[in-house]
């Protein structure tokens, strides 16, 4: 372990916004990936 | 082949005379767009100078993409395109024809154009003719991608625009080898190597983009 | 085995196979990813240089890698596709195309987050991300091309000549840091060479690019289920009302 708590966690040495701002993004990304893929699959099989 | 290549090409340079309005309205659309940008960003002779490679050169790619759907697409209304497919002619010798005569009523007449309006955006006389060779390298460039892409999507719906879509993404590296050899010019370096790398695009451009064209006409006309 | 394997190529055979593989690929990749995460921000060390922005490289380098991979795997298919006349090669290459695409604007978006506090700026214009960029362009410029043209044969052989070209892309992005000496830096991991990095920094960077690899595949089978089902939708009625209701 590194970080000598969450508020360290969170701050990334002040990069915070850089560092959750891509990981949020990516996190984004793929829930809504995955979300629009099973949506496709639902129409398919319904259709 | 060379017959065939020379029919062709004959064939549609007459074309493109006759209809001189074509050729004529692409040069007028650089022309245009070409002087609308000093227009947009106040005309400061430095700024114009350093803005000169990238406005010249989108000019140049956008006025060939307007050009690009008449390549096939009277061929393909009138069924020619699908004799020249059934024919016993070698079809990348038909296509290399037709790309040709669309260079020389489009590309080459947008070379020409270039320089003049280089002097419009202060280009000193070295830089001038940096440009008319980049220029004169990269619109073949252009219009074999064009080629492909136009064979791409014959017949398409929205096919103007995709086409573009398409099209232009490839093109990127001839837009930044030519606008790089004339901004080296410009800043005392020497514009060989962008020169050389474009001439070396222009050598893979020539099988790939054929190829492409030749496969995606026989997959649209099959 | 290998009758076997081929008979795999029919679209029919291959759905219900599919359907079988993606939970192994999926819990694979949440696995890795939670393991790769876990070293990457609490067993990997502060960088002397970059202090704790560089942490980015945990899903900037994997979703770049897989942006390359996943465009060269998506043009193999479509020429398999167009060589040997495959139907579900052609539907391969479509469901690749879209992660492929969220991968590429992944490693554009973090790479950008990256370079503001590291580099001291968000963008600039040299070989690698224009290629990159350009990479992006090319697959949405793929999707459109398959999107507009309404019959499936030849959207797919259209397609798979429009990716072939793209394919030329590839190398450039990949090379452009030997070839090009600008902002973005140089390789760190080589096949050949001892890595530059720290060994727990190469570890947890390896392990989210298998998490990210198990996850494009989980979700690229994902979605050649839903076109299995659109396009034999007008072939074969009975199987798909077969396949639905199983």
């Amino acid at each position: 372990m590194n970080w000598g708590g969450a508020a360290e966690f969170f701050a990334m040495g002040g990069h915070g916004a850089f560092v959750w701002g891509s990981y949020a993004v990516s996190a984004l990304c793929i829930a809504l990936e995955a979300w629009l893929v099973a949506r496709r699959n639902r129409r398919a099989r319904a259709a | 082949m060379t017959a065939a290549f020379a029919a062709v090409l004959r064939r549609d340079l007459l074309v493109a005379l006759r209809r001189k309005g074509d050729a004529l309205n692409v040069l007028i659309f650089f022309v245009i767009v070409a002087s609308l940008f000093p227009l947009g960003t106040g005309a400061e002779p430095g700024q114009l100078r350093t803005m000169a490679a990238g406005v010249i050169w989108v000019g140049a790619l956008l006025a060939a993409l307007l050009s690009l759907p008449r390549l096939f697409a009277a061929d393909l209304a009138d069924g020619t395109l699908e004799q020249m497919l059934v024919s016993a002619q070698p079809l990348p010798a038909v296509v290399a024809a037709k790309v040709a005569a669309h260079w020389l009523s489009t590309g080459l007449p947008l070379a020409l154009i270039a320089p003049v309006l280089g002097l419009q955006y202060g280009l000193p006389g070295d830089a001038l003719r940096v440009l008319l060779w980049a220029v004169l390298l990269g619109t073949p460039v252009l219009s074999l991608i064009g080629a492909a892409g136009a064979a791409l999507t014959l017949g398409v719906r929205g096919a103007a625009v995709l086409t573009g879509l398409l099209v232009l993404p490839l093109c990127v590296p001839a837009l930044v080898f030519g606008a790089g050899a004339l901004t080296a010019s410009l800043s005392g370096l020497a514009p060989g190597p962008h020169l050389s790398l474009l001439g070396a695009l222009l050598a893979v451009s020539l099988p790939l983009g054929l190829w492409a064209a030749c496969a995606a006409l026989r997959v649209a006309l099959d | 085995m290998f009758s076997n394997f081929f008979s795999f190529a029919s679209p029919q055979a291959f759905y219900p196979v599919a359907g079988r593989m993606i939970p192994w690929f999926g819990w694979s990749a949440a696995l890795l990813a939670l393991a790769g995460l876990y070293i990457g921000f609490f067993v990997a060390p502060t960088d002397a240089t970059q202090g704790e922005s560089y942490r980015i490289i945990f899903i900037h380098v994997p979703a770049a890698w897989m942006s390359m991979f996943i465009y060269l795997v998506m043009a193999l298919w479509a020429g398999l596709g167009l060589v040997l006349n495959t139907r579900l090669s052609g539907m391969m290459a479509s469901a690749l195309a879209p992660t492929g695409a969220m991968f590429t604007f992944v490693a554009l978006w973090s790479g950008a987050l990256w370079g503001k506090p590291t580099w001291g700026t968000y963008w600039v214009w040299d070989a690698r991300l224009t290629s990159e960029l350009i990479l992006l362009f090319l697959y949405l410029g793929y999707m459109a091309l398959k999107e507009a043209i309404e019959d499936p044969q030849r959207a797919d052989r259209a397609g798979a000549i429009l990716a072939l070209v793209g394919v030329v892309n590839i190398p450039i992005i990949y090379f452009s840091v030997q070839w090009w000496n600008t902002l973005h830096q140089g390789a760190s991991v080589s096949l050949t060479k001892a890595p530059s990095m720290a060994m727990t920094m190469l570890a947890g960077m390896l392990v989210m690019a298998l998490a990210a690899w198990m996850y494009a595949i989980a979700v690229s089978l994902a979605r050649v289920r839903a076109i299995i089902l659109e396009r034999e939708r007008g072939r074969d009625m009975a199987w798909v009302r077969s396949m639905v209701n199983a």
